[in-house]
């Protein structure tokens, strides 16, 4: 149990230390953290994301405390909740004023010119993965023959998506609500 | 300052992200208006002008934009501890909701109607992800190599499983190479980025 307590800590460092552009950016490396040590479901994956957002805090924090708690209970929740925080925390008091001189020099910005389109790749990569359980009907495999595409593909899901990306793309309509009216949809059709 | 008020400016501290943790929804950059509101108008702790640049370091570095920022405004105003400090006031709110939540999601996970609640609500999240990524795209990928550069990150991931971090360190030795060996391009991408800071 010790040993999953510091696979956690040291998991959800990495993924602290290693995420650039704050929430959505960590996802992906939460997901290729899942996906070694299988902490959780991907469809649980999902849920949590969804929870993350609909309860107030930072989404890398909501996430950690979530994952910490399903794989370790309430200290697993504490330990990956240090651990996603502690890098932040060591380098702005190690680099802070260091950083503060260099965030000028050339190299830094040419760094960023290569990373930025990696996160903006890192965070579609992250929806393609959320979408291959989003629209595929559960408990039905890819392995499995079906006679007809379609009748892996739950329709009731992507109208939802297309409804979702409309009124986010359309309109101001704040997410929360977004995400509340495509719970009732799910429940409803 | 005596040992009393500055046990009290901790406090304060403390209090003041903790609500900044509890009040915000939707992650990083929702926060920015409430730290404003608190940090720069109420109590007068740091300038408008210092809080754009903490801002802007915060998104530089790694790691959660909101710790990021809690973290830096604690450390300017009150030095490490007040880092440590303001960085537990803002991660508490999380914590407890959370673990709460947590605790009763055990519960009710496999009861049909919260079920399909949720499974009505994965969709939305891939579009909700799905435009985030591609507004940090518009913003990010400014000429063709920075969209070969998304592209092969997308099958890295999606097809070939890459981790995230050899993707991240790879475009980081993409742009370091081209400041090393490609003087030209390199200004050229030296002088527009300065550019859209300037704008912005």
């Amino acid at each position: 149990m010790t040993l999953e307590y510091l696979r956690l800590f040291l998991s959800f460092f990495k993924i602290g230390l290693f995420s650039f552009g704050g929430g959505y950016a960590m996802i992906p490396l939460i997901q290729s953290e899942n996906a070694m040590y299988n902490w959780i479901s991907s469809s649980d994956l999902i849920d949590i994301i969804a929870i993350s957002e609909m309860t107030p805090g930072p989404v890398a924090v909501n996430s950690a405390t979530f994952i910490g708690y399903n794989a370790g209970g309430i200290l697993g929740g504490i330990i990956a909740t240090i651990g996603v925080t502690l890098p932040s925390l060591l380098l702005v008091l190690i680099v802070a004023n260091v950083f503060f001189k260099f965030s000028k020099h050339p190299l830094k910005t040419m760094a960023f010119y290569g990373i930025r389109p990696v996160i903006a790749g890192l965070i579609i990569s992250a929806a393609l993965v959320v979408a291959e359980t989003a629209f595929f009907k559960s408990g039905i495999s890819l392995n499995e023959t079906a006679e007809n595409i379609f009748q892996l593909i739950s329709l009731q899901n992507v109208f939802i998506f297309v409804l979702s990306l409309l009124l986010l793309l359309k309109t101001k309509i704040n997410p929360v609500i977004i995400i509340l009216i495509s719970g009732i949809l799910g429940v409803l059709i | 300052m005596n040992e009393k008020s500055k046990g009290q400016r901790f406090l304060q501290l403390f209090i003041c992200f903790f609500k900044v943790g509890a009040f915000t929804f939707g992650g990083g950059f929702a926060m920015i208006p409430l730290i404003e509101r608190e940090i720069v108008d109420n109590k007068k702790w740091i300038s408008e002008k210092e809080i754009i640049d903490v801002f802007a370091v915060a998104q530089s570095l790694p790691g959660a934009i909101a710790i990021n920022t809690s973290t830096f405004i604690g450390y300017k105003v009150l030095g490490r501890l007040g880092a440590v400090v303001a960085t537990a006031g803002v991660v508490l709110p999380s914590l407890i909701t959370i673990t709460l939540i947590a605790m009763f999601f055990s519960i009710v996970r496999g009861n049909p109607i919260f079920d399909a609640i949720f499974d009505g609500i994965s969709p939305a999240i891939v579009a909700l992800i799905l435009v985030a990524g591609v507004k940090i795209a518009k913003e990010s990928v400014k000429d063709k190599l920075g969209a070969i550069i998304l592209l092969f990150t997308v099958i890295a991931i999606t097809f070939f499983k890459v981790q995230a971090i050899f993707v991240i360190i790879a475009g980081a030795l993409i742009g370091i190479i081209i400041y090393f060996f490609f003087p030209k391009l390199s200004k050229k991408i030296i002088n527009r980025e300065e550019d859209d800071i300037g704008i912005s």
